[in-house]
């Protein structure tokens, strides 16, 4: 049986998008490997969980390919290599190889400070079939200021310009905030003169390290509005040449996002020690407990049967007011990590939205610090965060 | 270097699906896939011939002609749906084409 329908309009259409495979908890096409945590960048919004996987506890070689290979074997078509930053794994070429191997569709998703021009080429050559990098902003002061890294911002240009010699499709990711905002109509123009196919203007989502520097990096409602503005006339100035896939952040929404499609619906990502996770940020939720690739279950086991992928799936966890909401199935309520976060309690209703009783104070404190003083980051690392300099260092 | 950006599709074109972009039959669900970045798509079962005739060497014409033949269906038709299709394809970014050499 198919899971799959397409409707007859559309020759193409986006499977993802396809209601049935979310009804059905089909495996995910896509998976994220988040195959280290270790980085040289310190960029304060980190998505990665503020308890960092150590070196030592990440899978090896050859449980990694045992996890492409299963993973392959089970439905998955993509996984992306991220981190942490994923080239800082010596082996990430060989990973690369095996996923090409077994049939797997490769996006690096990366950094870029790492490679060298000869590792890009092998990297091609082992069947990578897409780049995204990440920049912090368009110009090197403020770039390499917001990743705490020095001459990250000119090696990224000239990574990017290498990937496309090499005929590699180019994402740049731009991750936003109040910092940066003022730059977006020129990292729009900088994608463009990288020959980039598509540009992700990703807004800062504040959970754990973000969390920590919200007062630092929340924008105002009016940045917002002209992102939303900029992003809409360049999607239609530059249509055919440059796709612009535009995140905002919630807090200044009324409706609370569709987080990861709904848990455990159409995402899973991998951790550098192996647990499977519902989202990224899912290990920030205190109380439940991961299962591991290296435990006696097989990964498709794990997505359909284990305790975490359960609970917060479908409808029947929920509190009111999301239990009775006539939206509970089309957002599900929202992020559990951020009602977690803000509330203490993931099964809450996701303060992002309106009917949450919190959403009122959380939207006037966001509010506050997006006009507030404090720029100072508190930059990521395995320290537990350091504290910028008074002076920017 | 990269192939040509803004494709327009016509009878003469040749064209073919990026490296990035791959068609392959998903076992697991039944179904042809094109994998790109951060996308998969689903195309259709004509879609799917047509892609596999797409080969950068025959022309949107000569696809046609095959197709002609195949299903005894008027020539301008399918011609007319096979360009609709591959512009689609082409403005999403998942489809390049063969040029002559102007050397």
């Amino acid at each position: 049986m198919s899971d799959v329908t397409i409707p007859p309009s559309d020759s193409l259409a986006v499977l993802e998008r396809q209601r049935s495979t979310a009804e059905t908890f089909g495996i995910p096409l896509a998976v994220l490997l988040e195959i280290t945590h270790r980085c040289p960048l310190q960029c304060p919004y980190c998505s990665n969980p503020v308890e960092l996987d150590r070196s030592g506890k990440e899978l090896t070689t050859d449980e990694w390919k045992k996890v492409l290979s299963e993973l392959a074997e089970i439905g998955v078509l993509q996984v992306h290599f991220s981190g942490g930053e994923p080239t800082a794994r010596k082996d990430l070429v060989e990973l690369v190889k095996h996923a090409t191997d077994v049939g797997l569709y490769t996006n690096l998703i990366t950094s870029a400070v790492l490679l060298t021009r000869e590792r890009l080429g092998e990297l091609a050559d082992a069947g990578l079939c897409h780049v995204q990098i990440s920049f912090q902003g368009v110009e090197e002061g403020l770039a390499d200021r917001v990743a705490g890294y020095r001459n990250g911002h000119r090696k990224k240009l000239e990574v990017a310009k290498w990937t496309r010699e090499l005929d590699l499709p180019l994402t740049v990711n731009a991750v936003m905030h109040r910092q940066n905002l003022h730059q977006l109509p020129d990292i729009i123009q900088m994608s463009v003169d990288l020959d980039a196919d598509r540009l992700e203007v990703a807004n800062v989502q504040y959970y754990g390290w973000a969390l920590k520097n919200r007062a630092a990096l929340m924008p105002t409602v009016a940045q917002l509005d002209e992102c939303t503005r900029i992003v809409e006339e360049a999607r239609e100035r530059l249509k055919g040449r440059l796709t612009i896939d535009y995140v905002v952040p919630d807090y200044y929404a009324l409706r609370p996002k569709k987080c990861m499609g709904g848990w455990g619906r159409q995402f899973f990502n991998i951790s550098p020690a192996g647990k499977v996770l519902p989202c990224h940020a899912a290990e920030s939720i205190t109380g439940l407990e991961f299962e591991s690739v290296r435990s006696n279950h097989s990964i498709a086991w794990i997505w359909q049967n284990s305790e975490a992928f359960n609970r917060y799936r479908g409808t029947g966890w929920m509190k009111e007011p999301c239990k009775t909401c006539e939206f509970r199935e089309i957002d599900f309520g929202g992020c559990r990590c951020q009602a977690f976060a803000l509330t203490g309690d993931a099964a809450n209703t996701d303060p992002a939205c309106a009917l949450s009783p919190l959403h009122e104070t959380i939207f006037k404190q966001a509010e506050r610090e997006a006009e507030g003083e404090t720029s100072r980051f508190l930059y990521r690392n395995f320290a537990g965060g350091t504290l910028e300099s008074e002076n920017g260092a | 270097m990269a192939g040509p950006r803004n494709i327009s599709v016509s009878e003469a074109s040749r064209p073919v699906l990026p490296r990035h972009a791959k068609l392959k039959y998903d076992e697991t669900r039944k179904v042809w896939v094109i994998l790109a970045p951060e996308r998969v798509l689903a195309p259709d079962e004509i879609a799917v011939e047509v892609l596999q005739l797409c080969d950068g060497k025959r022309s949107v014409g000569d696809v046609s002609d095959q197709l002609a033949a195949k299903y005894a269906a008027p020539r301008e038709a399918i011609l007319a749906d096979v360009i609709v299709m591959l512009q689609d394809l082409a403005d999403k970014g998942f489809l390049t084409e063969i040029r002559e050499k102007t050397s």
